[in-house]
């Protein structure tokens, strides 16, 4: 079974008029988590959506991968529905926890998405390695999740996701978890290992600096209800070590900033 | 060095073991206890040196009890489990049961047992082992049936796993920790509805009724000699319970 | 060893429904197998492997509940029905037990608290304690009837049902001294160093945190210690025969058994009861305690 790059034509991700009310449980209220969310990511795009907390970013995530069904609207990614895409997994999805199965190896968690659909196990062994590679942890294929620290989990997350060469990755606030340090060690691989799939990615966080340093563009949201208030176009050339040192990098995260305080003149 | 650690953790237990042995014999010995209170632990050793095989075989005739009343609860504990975790009736039926069971001397059910069975027979007390293995492998196989991660949940869901691959990738593998905790218990249970269970009269074999003849002889040291042969097969159960464990789930460092 | 007592979630009208349903059935299962097995039993070569169903194994339900009203000594009037033998036999039963309880759980929690105070105790102490839950005990049953009349403790001679008692207390000791540990060495790192800089005392911090933080843990080890009380004590009077207890009358009517085969089953729901009915007390504790169980509790 081969595993082919999806059809780059249609828009990565489409999303037109999407709300989401939760139901009211118990005595409280319904909530109004999202409302009119209009986006459309192009195929190679990275896009970051940041907020405050309860804005429906991470709840906006998910109805993307079809873990959440929208009240209203229309969500397409990669121009079908949701529902198919997902089965067609056409998208890899990165979670804040790394959610590596701990009796598996490091490899045997790669793989974990190439044998639930068939790929026989040559195929499998040669893509885990491939991109245990291109995430720089060959050495550890053999070793189990509980000795690789926070980072290199998370890393091993990523080529997860990337396992069936996907042409959306999805993900929520998967540095999280980490030191600053370590966090921006993760930015700097993850935009190496971007260049080098061009696949278009939806990224969740809440901090400005890391969405300013990753993304084509910024995706402002504001709560109560969720809905976006701001798109912001980070040009700032190309992404090294030197950028986060730039003007231009502060320029951009002022221009966030003002965003998320709902004071920015466009 | 492992070495020092495990050196630390022993001798503490070791050390008040061998004391506690050193004042037993000396408080028997320098206030003449009499045996049948206590007999001095250099006696006992030397009813379990002598007697070596009889006991033995004893101990060997209440194991075999243990061992089919084990495998038999544990299969039956394990498709209980199996079921529950996929029919909710099910699930409320048994563990309320299994709570209510729980409290109850189950080894009281051996004159039922006896009349139904031919008393001449072992499956008496094979079915109390059973019973008693069954609830602790059920109550635990569950609970670990019950749970799963949620961002292991949601990344099957993402991979548009069906339900049983997901059990068979996920919810098998992480109900193993919960699984072993329960044969623990149900090791050591077996061990001790198998010895109780002789108490109850039926066949003559196994460690409870040497025990008891022992008693009635007056042959203290013996008896106590017998205690310990069946303290030992309670162990051996154990150990070989932590021995599974540790070779099934290679990636667990500790047991809980 | 993390023994757990098992827990539903559903409403208590719920699981009373389920559990009258599973009684139900288990009574459907035996008539059933009455009716369709046949009245030798089944057997594979030579053993039985199935049980006989004629009426002397297996005796009718209605026989079974019957037997309650029975007299005790079948013709001879003003003896006592089966019903109130049982009662009185579990009632004296249950007090021996109780007794072994109450000293078993004193002995259990005051060795956890020496353990917590000095971690040597511990280190000498807890490995015996645990793998004592692993190893039939219980067997030493038999050798401590003798020491009635032959043993005298403080002044007062040994009584045999001493031994019964000592026996329920040797097992309702162990799981309450790993429990009652657990408890109180349970307070995060983050809540002793707390009361480390409001200069506690040792005595304070165990008052004031340790005990309040031990109760999650020490409520189903009493259940536990409470269910081997009660095994503890009808084992300890099968295998030393101490008249007036529900194990005795289990023997007995056991023995009568060829001509009275459903006679046996009234004092092992007896022993049932009794069972239940001392874990029931222990779980009302729970009931009292509720403003110190963590909101899911540990059981």
């Amino acid at each position: 079974m081969s595993v082919e790059p999806a059809a780059t034509a249609a828009a990565a991700v489409n999303l037109a008029g999407v709300g989401k009310t939760f139901a009211a449980r118990g005595r409280g209220s319904a909530t109004e988590a999202l409302t009119g969310v209009d986006l459309t990511i192009a195929p190679g795009e990275f896009v970051s959506l940041i907020g405050p907390s309860g804005c429906g970013k991470s709840t906006l995530l998910r109805i993307v991968a079809d873990l959440v069904e929208p009240t209203v609207g229309e969500v397409l990614v990669n121009g079908k529905p949701a529902r198919r895409a997902r089965l067609d997994q056409d998208y890899g999805i990165a979670f804040q926890q790394s959610g590596l199965l701990e009796w598996r190896t490091v490899r045997g968690n790669v793989e974990l998405p190439l044998g639930l659909h068939g790929a026989d196990k040559r195929e499998r062994r040669s893509r885990a390695d491939e991109l245990l590679a291109l995430v720089g942890l060959e050495e550890f294929a053999d070793h189990r999740p509980s000795q690789l620290s926070g980072g290199m989990q998370q890393r091993v997350a990523i080529a997860r996701a990337l396992a069936r060469r996907p042409a959306l990755l999805l993900k929520d606030e998967p540095f999280g978890a980490l030191d600053e340090m370590t966090r921006e060690r993760m930015q700097s691989e993850l935009i190496r290992i971007c260049a080098e799939t061009s696949a278009a990615v939806l990224f969740v966080t809440h901090s400005i600096p890391e969405a300013v340093y990753l993304s084509n563009r910024v995706v402002v949201m504001s709560a109560r209800p969720g809905r976006i208030t701001d798109i912001v176009d980070v040009a700032i050339g190309e992404r090294d070590e030197d950028v986060r040192e730039a003007d231009a990098f502060f320029g951009a995260i002022t221009e966030v900033r003002e965003a998320l305080r709902g004071r920015r003149v466009a | 060095m492992r070495a020092r650690s495990v050196f630390s953790a022993v001798w503490p237990p070791v050390l008040f073991g061998v004391a506690f042995l050193a004042l037993w014999e000396w408080f028997v010995e320098a206030r003449d206890v009499k045996p049948f209170v206590l007999p001095k632990p250099t006696a006992i050793w030397e009813q379990l040196r002598d007697n070596h095989d009889v006991i033995l075989e004893a101990t060997w005739a209440t194991a075999q009890n243990a061992l089919v009343g084990l495998a038999v609860g544990l299969v039956c504990g394990l498709l209980a489990a199996l079921l529950a975790s996929r029919l909710r009736t099910l699930d409320e039926m048994l563990t309320p049961l299994a709570a209510a069971v729980a409290a109850i001397p189950i080894v009281a059910l051996t004159p039922i047992f006896n009349t139904m069975f031919a008393s001449t027979s072992s499956i008496p007390r094979r079915l109390i082992v059973a019973i008693a293995v069954f609830f602790p492998i059920f109550i635990n196989t569950l609970r670990g049936l019950r749970q799963i991660e949620p961002v292991h949940a949601e990344l099957m869901h993402s991979y548009a796993a069906s339900p049983w691959t997901t059990t068979r990738v996920v919810r098998l593998p992480s109900a193993l920790p919960f699984f072993f905790t329960g044969l623990r218990v149900a090791c050591s249970a077996a061990v001790i509805a198998a010895v109780v269970s002789e108490y109850f009269g039926g066949l003559q074999k196994g460690l409870g009724p040497a025990i008891t003849s022992a008693a009635a002889a007056s042959a203290y040291p013996r008896a106590w000699a017998i205690v310990c042969a069946a303290i030992a097969l309670g162990l051996a159960f154990y150990l070989a319970a932590l021995l599974a464990e540790r070779l099934a789930m290679p990636w667990r460092r500790s047991t809980v | 060893m993390t023994l757990r007592w098992p827990t539903s979630s559903a409403p208590a009208l719920r699981r009373a429904a389920m559990i009258a349903l599973a009684v139900v059935l288990l009574a459907l299962l035996w008539e059933g197998y009455k009716l369709v097995f046949p009245e030798d039993g089944v057997h594979i070569g030579d053993s039985l492997v199935l049980p006989r169903s004629d009426d002397a194994s297996m005796p009718h339900l209605k026989e079974i509940v019957s037997v309650f009203g029975q007299d005790e000594v079948s013709g001879s009037a003003g003896s006592s029905t089966v019903f109130s033998s049982v009662v009185s036999a579990v009632w004296y039963s249950l007090r021996l037990a109780a007794a072994g309880f109450a000293v078993g759980v004193a002995v259990g929690f005051l060795l956890a608290v020496a353990m917590q105070r000095a971690r040597i105790v511990e280190r000498a102490l807890l490995p015996y304690v645990v793998l004592s839950q692993t190893v039939p005990l219980i067997a030493l049953a038999p050798l401590v009837y003798g020491w009635s009349g032959n043993l005298t403790l403080f002044g007062a001679d040994w009584q045999p049902w001493m031994s019964v008692s000592l026996i329920s207390a040797y097992l309702a000791f162990f799981p309450v001294a790993i429990g009652a540990l657990r408890g109180l060495e349970s307070p995060p790192p983050v809540q002793t160093e707390l009361l480390s800089c409001y200069a506690a005392s040792w005595w304070q911090t165990l008052v004031r945190l340790r005990l309040p933080s031990s109760v999650p843990y020490l409520v189903p080890a009493l259940k536990l210690a409470a269910a081997a009380a009660v095994i503890g004590a009808i084992v300890a009077e099968i295998s030393t025969g101490l008249p007036g207890g529900i194990g005795r009358l289990i023997i007995s009517y056991a023995q009568q058994a060829t001509g009275d085969p459903a006679k046996v089953y009234a004092p092992i729901a007896g022993a049932a009861v009794m069972g239940l009915f001392a874990v029931g007390v222990v779980s009302l504790l729970d009931v009292g305690l509720r403003r110190y169980q963590t909101p899911e509790g540990v059981s």
